[in-house]
């Protein structure tokens, strides 16, 4: 079986490239999958740590986060797809309209 | 879970419940109002409220307990913060009113996205349990997400609501990493079961791993320097109505979420010791970069962002603080910002006027002559923003850093103080524009509507009354925290 920890540094490093993902990309659409991998890595997190505790609870907390990620990914996509109506343009240096 | 414990958590959170039905009712109804009956939104929106403050009233002075298996908590904390969301929304409510009209907003999803918004705040009080808050933090989240980019053919409202979803989320994904590495270090989320296993086990790298990763996530939750960059840009570039409701509600909500995870959860003295430090220096940043970002600002609407920014900077000195004292002046603090920051933004909306487009310094010149009135209720916010007595700004900012120099944190106390003062530059600017330069003649008049005239009346008294007799709110604050810091 493969230990524990090597989930938990999986974990870290999915978390840390979708980290990355969200601050140097300019596309909004890779942004937005970024910041999904970051959820998930988490949710691989909450995973790990149940199994090491033997404790249900983590797994339980694992299904809210997909709703709430679902949830988040519906309304990023609906600003992102009014905002690509207004502009043309899913390049976050275009919108920079109150950088004076 | 048996029936009875149902019933006994569903009473326990009936200003919830009032709130969520009023939030429902008012998306049903909108379907099948006539557009010439859209008061009637406003007017369902307001009793729903007034029945949820009811209901807050009703639960005040009871023993702390939690309800729903560990996840809710009822107790002077979620009490005093339930009433105070309920009131800032009902004001929202009043200032949108005309603002609503004028941009062409559907009224049914604002005030019902709005009355969400609330049970989100609301359910971030009353949490007792680390998931429970994620899940509440995230339902406000989202609805402020919406609500800033509800003016869809607006580039700049888009643009905010963009910024804040992409900040805000991200945000929350360290607050929820933070929530698995502190289950992984205690093998719990709930905040009681929590402080005893830590008592029990001590710290561990883990454990701080976990508590650095809420204190980022909450961080730019309350937008304090290292982690603001998002709000000015957020509070230009949404409806003015929902900026002020922006800078009230979320910004309680995250200090109420602060509350509960670093005062009750990671409260004892041994961990008290391994954050407070990190927020003295979080707090003295904030104070000092936000005072001298808003003195250069050429929007007003902008520099009252930055000025958002430095007010929970002072608020985070009584974080610090971590007394009984610091506890209960920032529920004072909060409420003290709430009816000065909605109040000066509702002068900044009808300073705008149509199309939200007149923010400058500029635009507020010869307010003074043109309409009198107006000018003097925005120097009173002026000056409460500022801290001048006898306003509700200038007993916040005493009990503040009274709070702070109890626990020996001079040091912050004094940048407190020395940032107020740098204050008054901008805050003044804007009353010496009101009342010494000539109006322009080209600007179109100002009209006031009955509704904006009850949210300034409300605005005002509240400033006036917490700054003159600020006893009452001060003793209901310290009765309603003073069981986190027992003995």
């Amino acid at each position: 079986m493969i230990p524990v920890p090597y989930y938990l540094v999986i974990s870290a490093v999915l978390f840390i490239t979708g980290a990355i993902g969200v601050l140097i990309r300019r596309n909004a659409l890779i942004m937005l999958m970024s910041l999904e991998l970051m959820l998930n890595a988490v949710n691989l997190s909450f995973v790990a740590y149940a199994r090491m505790l033997n404790d249900t609870g983590g797994h339980v907390i694992v299904f809210l986060n997909i709703a709430v990620a679902a949830a988040e990914a519906v309304v990023g996509l609906a600003i992102l797809l009014t905002i690509f109506r207004n502009r043309e343009t899913v390049n976050i240096d275009h919108l920079n309209l109150m950088r004076h | 879970m048996e029936v009875p414990a149902l019933l006994e958590g569903t009473a326990a959170l009936l200003p919830h419940v009032a709130v969520l039905v009023t939030g429902l009712v008012v998306l049903v109804l909108d379907l099948f109002l006539p557009p010439r009956g859209r008061w009637a939104t406003e007017a369902t929106s307001l009793v729903g409220l007034a029945l949820a403050f009811a209901c807050a009233l009703c639960q005040a002075g009871g023993e702390p307990r939690t309800v729903f298996m560990g996840m809710a908590a009822v107790d002077g904390l979620g009490t005093f913060f339930n009433a105070v969301f309920v009131l800032i929304a009902a004001l929202t409510v009043l200032l949108s009113a005309p603002y609503v009209r004028r941009e062409n907003i559907r009224p049914g999803e604002y005030y019902a996205l709005m009355l969400f918004a609330t049970l989100g705040f609301m359910f971030v009080g009353s949490s007792s349990d680390l998931v429970m808050m994620f899940l509440a933090i995230e339902t406000f989240s989202m609805a402020t997400y919406i609500l800033a980019g509800l003016l869809r053919d607006t580039p700049r409202s888009l643009e905010s609501a963009f910024k804040y979803f992409m900040l805000g989320s991200f945000s929350s994904a360290f607050f929820l990493y933070g929530i698995a590495t502190v289950y992984g270090a205690l093998g719990t989320t709930n905040l009681v079961a929590l402080s005893q296993a830590m008592s029990a086990e001590g710290t561990s790298p883990l454990l701080l791993m976990g508590m650095g990763l809420l204190i980022v996530g909450l961080g730019f939750k309350v937008a304090v320097v290292p982690f603001h960059m998002w709000a000015p840009d957020v509070y230009e570039g949404a409806p003015t109505a929902v900026t002020a409701f922006m800078t009230a509600g979320p910004k309680a909500a995250a200090f109420a979420a602060l509350l509960r995870v670093f005062a009750q959860g990671f409260g004892a003295p041994a961990f008290s010791e391994e954050w407070v430090p990190i927020f003295a220096v979080l707090a003295a940043l904030t104070m000092l970069l936000g005072n001298i970002v808003a003195i250069v600002q050429q929007s007003v609407k902008r520099m009252l962002a930055y000025s958002s920014i430095a007010h929970a900077g002072y608020a985070f000195v009584a974080l610090v603080a971590h007394n009984a004292a610091g506890a209960g002046s920032i529920l004072y603090y909060l409420v003290a910002y709430a009816f000065m920051s909605l109040g000066a933004f509702t002068v900044l909306m009808i300073v705008a006027r149509r199309d939200d487009q007149r923010h400058a310094f500029d635009d507020y010149a010869g307010l003074g002559v043109t309409n009198p009135a107006l000018a003097a209720i925005m120097s009173l916010f002026m000056f409460a923003l500022a801290g001048f007595p006898p306003t509700a700004g200038f007993a916040g900012k005493f009990y503040v850093f009274s709070a702070a120099a109890q626990s020996g944190y001079y040091v912050l106390a004094v940048i407190g103080v020395l940032t107020s003062v740098m204050s008054v530059v901008y805050y003044a600017r804007v009353v010496i524009l009101m009342y010494m330069h000539e109006p322009d003649a080209d600007a179109p008049r100002i009209r006031l509507a009955p509704t904006s005239m009850a949210a300034l009346g409300v605005t005002v008294f509240g400033v006036l009354y917490l700054g003159i007799f600020p006893g009452g709110v001060m003793h209901l604050a310290a009765r309603s925290v003073a069981f986190l810091f027992p003995g």
